[in-house]
């Protein structure tokens, strides 16, 4: 049995139970006890946290990481991508099953959850492959997967080309409720390209990716969705066409969940700027108007979650030709800030920012936590939304240091996450447990 | 002591100022082989060249410099040596000038970051080639005086051409009109962003043009279906004799070589009276050797 905490006086916002104003929120045992409008009498040997000034948060849930274990532990591990997801306020991630070894069995999953018992800071939730060794040709035992317990199913990093194989997944998944999260990318359209094809590419030189490489198997997966009647999560969402296909399958009641990354919503392809590296991703950073609609699709509920697509990769990886680069930035520690940009440009409001990294991915995947009524997980994450800061990624917990935003100056950031009731992170630190 | 990198982001007078040293370093000029005495340009071509080696290479002895000419036959690239410690490598034997190739757009900007001494872009993928820019540049100025008010056609594979995109810069810097034509597969977007006007119907455009640079069907780049046929090709976009007929009087043509004979230009164009290509070839050298002594002073 843990010691009680008291959050006092801090504005707790809770999107899914619909609170946004100064509560105090007790404690007890792992989840949440009380959360009340009135000052609560501290209980006997609580620990006191005075939130006076700062947002009080349901912790927050990454459903797009990858951890590199096993395999490319040089890039990132477990423990290390738990001490980056926690310094960055999430609570909870999915990993993504393209290690080396590949999650395609229940026996990679248990290792992933060993690991993620071992490092105790932060809940795991592994995603299995789609296809045995994510080559597209079979299922992987999907079955097999959820039991040991994955959450998703995804060939995440390459899409299923074969539209049978996609169209059997959907139906197959239906028997276990889990969604198909899916890589959206025409390789027959992408293929050798480099960055988003427009007056960026055509200036550099590069190879483009034109938007229509994640538009056309949007509106395949779509289709096929309404014939099997299955769940389908779209990873990374980075175009107009993609949002607006996505919008209108929503209206029309199809279980389609979609996520947005911090950085396709902050930056466009001239973040490329001298062939950076860090700017290179799958799917590549998008045109303006393209940024644009991706920011109305977050406030109009088309997409479902922020999520970071925590893609750590060595030096070598990134120092090197542009067209070489490996695609993927680190996220865990800069999301909360790069979304904060966005309110405090007015361009979202605190609650939908705060639900976009809480509720709505804890919904679009059925996890638990993402709000704070009594009895939900004790899984917290506390905020200053005034403090100003720089990111600087010699600091990151995270193992890797590929991000386009070092040196930028954010406000707002992560100061105490708690998971199950226990401080896993403050001051700066994170708190291990021994 | 600057890189050259691309002609974007050079400004006229800057551009005009190498061209006029150029014309000092034609055949006939003042004696210029104490400039870079004792030094070494460094030539690190890591894609095949004839023309620009050649030309880097005659253009620094030129200048009194030695020449290191390397290539990534033989040398640690095949034992999986990176760009950058290739780089590093050659640096640390002392170069004034590398001047580099390399089939990765922006290979050149990665090395200038990490290297103290100058850059010079000799073709980066299918980025840029500003030398070639400024030597066709030079070319025009050389039989027109002025690039103002006058309009160039380049024709052909703009998608995968690094002269294109250098010549469209260097020209609309100069003061001329560019239109580029080619077929909608082979035209890249943005390019009106640039300053250029695009086309895909060459005969109605050929009359306006006071030069026309034809460029060489990349077949190399393209291992997928750009083109129905190179037979369609040279029909649609084919520089003939029967179209040479229909351009402006002394109207000239151009082409930065290699030349595929008989498909984007006729045997009897390329070598007609209208072809400045080997005086483009001629004048690399001074173009190359005012780059050199520019960047490097």
């Amino acid at each position: 049995m843990s010691a009680p905490v008291l959050f006092r006086r801090g504005r707790v916002i809770d999107p899914r139970n619909g609170v946004d104003g100064v509560r105090d929120v007790l404690v007890r045992d792992g989840k949440v006890a009380e959360v009340s409008d009135a000052p609560l009498p501290v209980p006997p040997g609580a620990e006191v946290v005075e939130a006076a000034g700062r947002w009080v948060l349901p912790g927050f849930i990454d459903l797009h990481v990858h951890l590199r274990e096993p395999g490319e532990e040089g890039k990132e591990t477990v423990l290390t991508g738990c001490r980056a997801a926690v310094a960055g306020g999430f609570t909870a991630v999915v990993a993504m099953p393209n290690t080396k070894v590949v999650n395609d069995s229940g026996l990679v999953t248990e290792l992933v959850l060993s690991r993620a018992r071992a490092a105790n800071l932060c809940h795991v939730y592994p995603a299995g492959a789609i296809t045995k060794g994510l080559k597209g040709e079979e299922l992987a035992e999907t079955g097999e997967l959820v039991s040991a317990g994955c959450v998703a199913i995804t060939d995440d990093g390459r899409p299923v080309m074969n539209a049978s194989l996609m169209r059997r997944a959907l139906q197959y998944a239906t028997m276990f409720g889990v969604p198909v999260m899916v890589h959206e990318e025409d390789l027959t359209l992408s293929a050798g390209g480099a960055m988003h094809e427009g007056a960026v590419s055509t200036r550099l030189g590069l190879r483009g990716i034109p938007a229509s490489a994640e538009v056309a198997m949007v509106a395949r997966d779509l289709v096929l969705l309404e014939e099997t009647k299955g769940r389908l999560h779209i990873a990374h969402v980075s175009c107009e066409g993609s949002v607006r296909l996505i919008r209108e399958a929503k209206r029309r009641g199809l279980f389609v969940t979609a996520e947005a990354t911090p950085h396709h919503v902050i930056l466009d392809d001239r973040a490329v700027g001298d062939y950076d590296t860090h700017a290179k991703m799958a799917p590549p950073l998008r045109a303006d108007r393209d940024v644009e609609a991706l920011r109305e699709a977050l406030v109009d509920g088309t997409i479902d979650a922020i999520a970071t697509d925590h893609a750590p990769h060595g030096v070598l990886d990134k120092q090197v030709e542009f067209e070489k680069g490996i695609n993927g930035i680190v996220g865990l520690e800069t999301a909360l800030g790069l979304t904060l940009e966005l309110v405090n440009a007015g361009l979202l409001d605190a609650k939908r920012a705060v639900e976009l990294l809480t509720h709505g991915p804890a919904k679009a995947f059925g996890l638990p936590g993402g709000h704070l009524a009594p009895g939900a997980p004790a899984d917290i994450t506390v905020v200053d939304p005034l403090e100003e800061w720089t990111v600087d990624a010699h600091r990151f917990y995270s193992r890797s240091r590929n991000t386009p935003f070092h040196g930028r100056k954010q406000k707002g950031r992560v100061v105490q996450t708690w998971v199950s009731g226990r401080k896993v992170y403050a001051d700066g630190q994170v708190k291990e447990s021994r | 002591m600057r890189h050259l990198l691309g002609i974007e982001g050079w400004r006229r007078d800057e551009l005009e100022a190498v061209l006029d040293r150029a014309r000092s370093h034609l055949p006939g000029g003042p004696d210029t082989t104490h400039l870079l005495r004792g030094k070494v340009v460094a030539n690190l071509f890591f894609e095949d060249s004839t023309r620009t080696r050649t030309s880097f290479h005659m253009a620094a002895r030129g200048l009194g410099a030695g020449v290191l000419d390397w290539s990534p036959s033989g040398s640690s690239t095949s034992k999986g040596e990176t760009l950058l410690d290739t780089a590093r490598n050659i640096e640390a034997t002392g170069p004034v000038a590398i001047v580099m190739r390399h089939r990765s757009s922006g290979a050149p900007h990665l090395v200038a970051k990490h290297v103290r001494c100058v850059v010079i872009n000799a073709g980066d993928g299918t980025h840029e080639h500003p030398s070639q820019a400024l030597l066709d540049a030079f070319t025009l100025r050389q039989r027109w005086g002025s690039l103002d008010g006058r309009t160039v056609l380049i024709v052909g594979d703009i998608l995968h051409s690094r002269v294109a995109r250098s010549n469209l810069w260097c020209l609309k810097a100069l003061g001329a009109r560019v239109i580029v034509c080619g077929p909608p597969t082979l035209i890249p977007p943005g390019l009106e962003a640039m300053g250029a006007e695009v086309t895909h119907n060459l005969d109605a455009v050929l009359p306006q043009a006071d030069a026309v640079m034809c460029l060489r069907l990349q077949l190399e780049r393209m291992g997928e279906a750009f083109l129905p046929s190179t037979r369609e090709y040279s029909r649609l976009f084919g520089l003939t004799t029967a179209r040479e007929e229909r351009m402006k009087a002394g109207a000239l043509v151009m082409h930065p070589g290699p030349i595929n004979r008989g498909l984007e230009l006729a045997p009897a164009v390329a070598d007609g009276a209208r072809s400045v290509i080997l005086e483009q070839v001629s004048n690399g050298v001074a173009v190359r050797r005012a780059i050199l002594e520019v960047c490097t002073s």
